[in-house]
């Protein structure tokens, strides 16, 4: 029987975000608006404390009746997503109040959809993966539609509910049969009972239960919600539905495949590499001609996901420190560039169409030097940070004789790499357009940190590459 | 003739393709889609149920319950953007939905 206090010291970083969310909850009910009092430093603040004390967890435990595992990969990936969650409430509050929706209902949901993640990165079963997943999903859906009396914003909300329903509803058909024929809902105990020639139960239960986390990911071909999502929700959130829940689905899709099917790697290989190609050619294709910049990085995360796929692939441990890298450098990324997005603001109305970037340069030097630095970087130019980390994707690929599918993501890279390029000649040598409002410190302070991040990587990658290969490690 | 788990997954396997079915082929209501996510989520609890029995464990029978209380709160969470939605658009026709293209 383990001690209740060992499994509690072992989710200390979850209890940390309920207890927060829920006294912000509380304290709401009294409080008021964002703006009446410190709901987004508070929950800044617990967040924050996540991260501290997801630093100084060490080991592996799994506790709660085998529900639940404590590793360094399942750490890895929290300190990502509660950064993701972190930066994007600071970045939300100047828009929301601007918006007048700045309900401190707006944090407390971040909160609460955080919390979902952390549990869903640790899950170690199926029935803890179903409602870490649903947590999520259910403070996401509220969140897009956050802005209600916005048509397009409810549009979004009622469109990413109806498809994530569907595609929990897939999940948990894939889990309740997997749980039938593999007769238990631990993740070790199916790798146990799954081995050699699979029964076509498993088979099927495996291909929804893909399905269904391939949605929370947005690879092809469930990816249709978004872009409308992407364009439709408010732009802070939008910013946050491409970083963190992102990563903690990631996650899962590696822990599950990676602990839950070792035995049957065959199979699950053909699925990754079939929705890792299309979602790499779709990225690159269907971003060609897009003139809202929203949609436009909607169709540049879904290439980026089968980028990161493609290390999935190789079912190495190589692989998948090259997943968590690529990870780790698409969130800063990713958050570096919504906070230009945020930034663009002509006479205090948001505007998001890649032709008011044009001619930044000569309006606002920094942010468009910077903005350069990450569309390279989103690129995979070297010696930016986003070379590197499709570099060791592609290695790992090419490490498991996965040449062909190295070279589709080498050739896609360079087709999308035409729209990325695109946006820095519109920065640097268009006609000026109207010039942005001054942005608050915190999105320039978020833009240049992400731009100076992206082009000093490499300089000094040492600790970010053996602290994801040290928790690519845990899982094998 | 005595039902066996085989009649339990295949009651299961048709609900869940109507459900499926009725949020693809739908055109007219979002109402529908609504019920139709029900329905999925009734066919998993058949079988989670059914392989409980079969299996005599335990397991299949405490996720049904986790199901249905995610499901409760899934129908109210959609709901209340079906509200959020009807009111800035006044209808909730599912062809209507098309604000966003491209």
């Amino acid at each position: 029987m383990i001690p209740l206090n060992f499994a509690l010291a072992h989710s200390l970083p979850e209890l940390v975000l309920a207890i927060g969310a829920l006294g912000l909850v509380l304290a709401g009910a009294i409080r008021g608006r964002i703006s009446d009092w410190l709901v987004t430093e508070i929950a800044v603040g617990v967040l924050g404390l996540g991260i501290l004390v997801l630093l100084g967890g060490r080991g592996t435990a799994i506790v709660f009746g085998g529900a639940f595992v404590d590793d360094s990969f399942g750490r890895f990936m929290k300190i990502l997503s509660y950064a993701g969650s972190l930066v994007a409430l600071l970045m939300a509050q100047d828009f929301l109040v601007r918006e007048k929706i700045d309900k401190f209902e707006f944090p407390v949901l971040i909160l609460l959809a955080t919390l979902g993640m952390s549990l869903l990165i640790s899950a170690n079963g199926l029935i803890a993966l179903y409602l870490g997943l649903e947590l999520m999903s259910l403070s996401l859906y509220v969140v897009a539609a956050f802005h209600r009396d916005n048509s397009r914003a409810s549009e979004a909300g009622l469109k990413y509910f109806v498809l994530g329903a569907l595609s929990s509803g897939m999940l948990l058909y894939g889990a309740s049969l997997l749980y039938g024929f593999a007769g238990t809902v631990s993740f070790s105990g199916i790798a146990a009972s799954v081995r050699g020639a699979p029964s076509l139960g498993v088979i099927f239960g495996l291909v929804f239960l893909m399905a269904g986390l391939a949605f929370k990911i947005s690879a092809v071909p469930f990816h249709m919600w978004v872009p409308d999502v992407y364009e439709g929700a408010p732009t802070p959130v939008t910013a946050f539905f491409a970083s963190a829940p992102k990563i903690a689905a990631f996650a899962v899709t590696v822990r599950v495949v990676i602990t839950a099917f070792p035995g049957i790697a065959v199979q699950w290989q053909q699925i990754i590499i079939f929705v890792s190609i299309l979602s790499m050619a779709l990225g690159s294709f269907a971003a060609i001609g897009q003139t809202n910049i929203k949609r436009l990085m909607a169709y540049s995360s879904i290439g980026h996901v089968g980028f990161a796929l493609v290390g999935l692939a190789a079912d190495s441990a190589a692989g998948v420190a090259g997943v968590l890298f690529y990870m780790a450098i698409y969130l800063v990324m990713l958050l570096g560039t919504f906070a230009a997005i945020l930034s663009m603001r002509v006479n205090g109305r948001a505007v998001e169409n890649i032709s008011d970037l044009a001619g930044l340069a000569r309006n606002d030097g920094a942010m468009a030097f910077f903005l350069a630095m990450l569309m390279f970087s989103l690129a995979g130019i070297p010696p930016l940070a986003g070379f590197f980390a499709k570099f060791y994707v592609f290695y790992a690929a090419v490490e498991a004789h996965l040449y062909w599918l190295a070279v589709i993501g080498f050739v896609t890279s360079v087709v999308a790499a035409f729209y990325y390029l695109q946006i820095v000649k519109i920065i640097y040598f268009d006609e000026p357009a109207p010039s942005f409002d001054k942005a608050p410190a915190v999105l320039r302070a978020v833009l240049a940190l992400g731009g100076l991040a992206v082009l000093l990587l490499f300089a000094y990658p040492g600790p970010f590459v053996s602290a994801a290969e040290a928790a690519a490690k845990s899982l094998f | 003739m005595s039902i066996a788990l085989g009649h339990y997954l295949v009651v299961a396997a048709i609900l869940f393709t109507l459900g499926v079915a009725g949020i693809i082929v739908n055109r007219k209501s979002i109402i529908v889609i609504l019920m139709s996510v029900e329905l999925i989520l009734l066919a998993v609890n058949i079988n989670l149920v059914a392989f409980s029995a079969f299996l005599g464990d335990l397991t299949g029978q405490i996720y049904a319950l986790f199901v249905l209380t995610v499901a409760a709160a899934e129908a109210a969470i959609g709901l209340a953007i079906l509200v959020t939605y009807f009111r800035n658009r006044g209808t909730i026709a599912v062809e209507d939905i098309n604000m966003m293209k491209g």
